[in-house]
């Protein structure tokens, strides 16, 4: 039973950190392009980024599934390693992840590059700064609270997420059971005690990423000499 | 004058009306654009700097920036450029905002110097504080260090005074006199004020509503009478002067220009030989047909009128210096009652009292 609950834990873990990982990776140059396109389907774009805030999980799941399972895209991808399918896999929890949590990181991300505004880059680039160079040196920084935010809310968003995991990665432990599936499990079994200290631990967590995140934020958002 | 290096020509939309704008300015010396707000002057420096693109060229000492087949980024323009607001980088600290066009490190052969700049700036005691700890007018001492230091040909300065209190203003013009001194660089400065002008400019690009007016010596568009800046109300001409002698006893000084000396109150410390900026006020000139009697006034000179102009009840006289008005040019302004009872007219030889004639503090 305790190694059932820290599988599950560690698995859970797992997933938001990678999911975490890759939405920085993805979201950032996703975010700065829809800071600064001034194009009309940058729009369009933002607006299809948007959508999982409002589709109900089991919707967002059921794509998902057509899309990772063996007839779908996610299916041939598969085939490169001799896999059948990326329905009910880790990796397949990883794309569905990035993509229902995408939002939390993209909008935060280009909120701060957009209240930044030009200005920064433009004495960056009076000043000889080539425009990869002032994104690094300038625009990273000051959109530092943007990622902040966007990397705790995507940590957390997929540590939470209930209804994509359960349409796309079934309940296989070590693989896809992640917490939010084992405390629907513990409750639909009646093993009030697990569900309790599974639940109760995810409270204590959050709250200890929150506020950690914003000491670290305290401390490194000190001006560099 | 050295033959000019800085040539413009740019047209395009500019919010409500079209922008055409030409003009060449001297390689080096202090280039004022002025104009009343909205006239397109800061899109002419953006321009200039490639922040900005209109169609057009963009020549600075020989090299093309801008033509119908080229557009060089901004990157790759050597400017300094200094904005209204001082737009710091706040994530860094004073000394590194003035070491980022150099990427940290000050090159051996850097022709501005880390610590000349930090001293004609006076920022020697800001370098380890973060920006939001400084006042306006130290965040805008920083922006111009830290313009200077990215080692640019062409400093380009949009009204950098304009978002500053009065004090904060006078806190910062002798760092720009100095600076005027101390570097041979090119600067075109941005502004409304004629303050800033007559203390700072040598060249004046004056604009209206998107075209240049007129485009030339400082001296010489103040006193010509087809520009609006010789009937306005507080129209003066700026003579730069050299100081031929100097009278502790009494704390005079006498300053020649062409065709003419002026005796001004100087402080302690004036030098024989000492460039001095003069500032004559048209309303502090007075005309006289015959030498005037004994007088408390210092400066009474031989000029002529070259050109009169009346409007209502005012005359606005161009005169030169010198019995022949070949010198220096100034303003009268006198009431038209006046101008007409002495019977004055152009081509007429003239006395000229000025009441007081200002002295630019610091030397030029």
């Amino acid at each position: 039973m305790t190694t059932e609950i820290s599988t599950a834990v560690r698995l859970t873990l797992q997933l938001a950190a990678v999911t975490t990982l890759v939405l920085i990776l993805v979201g950032t140059p996703l975010a700065w392009w829809l800071a600064r396109s001034r194009r009309w389907w940058a729009e369009v774009v933002a607006a299809i980024v948007a959508l999982p805030l409002v589709l109900p999980p089991t919707v967002l799941g059921f794509y998902l599934l057509l899309l990772l399972g063996p007839s779908g895209p996610g299916g041939l991808l598969a085939g490169l390693w001799g896999a059948r399918t990326l329905a009910f896999t880790f990796e397949g929890l990883v794309i569905g992840s990035v993509i229902y949590s995408m939002p939390f990181v993209v909008q935060p991300i280009r909120n701060a590059f957009l209240a930044m505004g030009e200005r920064p880059l433009e004495v960056a680039a009076t000043l000889r700064a080539s425009p990869l160079r002032a994104f690094w040196t300038v625009a990273v920084p000051l959109a530092r609270p943007g990622f902040l935010t966007g990397a705790v809310l995507g940590f957390a968003h997929t540590v939470g997420e209930f209804g994509v995991v359960l349409m796309i990665g079934g309940n296989i432990p070590g693989e896809t059971k992640v917490l939010s599936v084992a405390i629907y499990d513990y409750v639909e079994t009646l093993q009030w005690r697990e569900a309790n200290l599974l639940a109760a631990g995810m409270v204590a967590f959050a709250f200890l990423v929150i506020l950690a995140v914003t000491l670290v934020d305290r401390h490194v958002g000190r001006v560099r000499e | 004058m050295t033959a000019p290096t800085i040539e413009v020509a740019f047209t395009g939309r500019h919010g409500s009306f079209a922008l055409d704008v030409a003009f060449t300015a001297p390689g080096r010396g202090v280039t004022a654009i002025f104009g009343p707000s909205g006239c397109g002057k800061t899109t002419v420096l953006r321009c200039i700097a490639g922040l900005t693109r209109l169609a057009g060229s963009c020549r600075v000492a020989g090299e093309t920036w801008q033509d119908a087949a080229t557009f060089r980024p901004p990157h790759r323009r050597p400017v300094g450029y200094v904005f209204q607001e001082a737009s710091l980088f706040p994530h860094l600290s004073v000394r590194a905002n003035l070491l980022y066009g150099v990427r940290g490190r000050m090159p051996a052969d850097a022709a501005i110097r880390f610590d000349d700049v930090v001293d004609l700036l006076g920022l020697s005691p800001l370098l380890s504080r973060a920006p939001h700890n400084l006042s306006g007018g130290e965040r805008q001492r920083v922006a111009i260090g830290r313009a200077l230091l990215s080692q640019p040909r062409l400093l380009l300065m949009d009204e950098p005074l304009s978002a500053l209190d009065r004090d904060t203003k006078d806190e910062i013009l002798p760092f720009l006199e100095r600076l005027h001194l101390a570097l041979s660089l090119p600067v075109l400065y941005v502004t409304h004020d004629m303050r800033e002008v007559e203390r700072l400019a040598d060249h004046l690009v004056l604009m209206r509503a998107g075209r240049v007016l007129a485009a030339g010596p400082l001296a010489a568009l103040q006193s010509d009478p087809a520009l609006p800046l010789a009937t306005a109300r507080d129209a003066a001409v700026g003579l730069d002067a050299v100081v031929t002698a100097v009278d502790a006893a009494y704390g005079l000084a006498t300053l020649a220009v062409a065709g003419g000396t002026f005796i001004v109150p100087a402080g302690a410390g004036t030098a024989i030989g000492e460039r001095r900026r003069l500032r004559i006020a048209a309303g502090d000139v007075s005309l006289a047909r015959e030498p005037p009697g004994p007088s408390t006034i210092l400066n009474v000179l031989e000029t002529r009128i070259l050109t009169a102009q009346t409007g209502g009840d005012e005359v606005t006289a161009v005169l030169g210096l010198g019995r022949d008005g070949a010198g220096a040019r100034i303003l009268a302004r006198v009431t038209r009652r006046s101008f007409e009872r002495l019977g004055l007219a152009e081509g007429m030889a003239v006395y000229a009292q000025i009441k007081s004639v200002a002295l630019a503090p610091g030397a030029r």
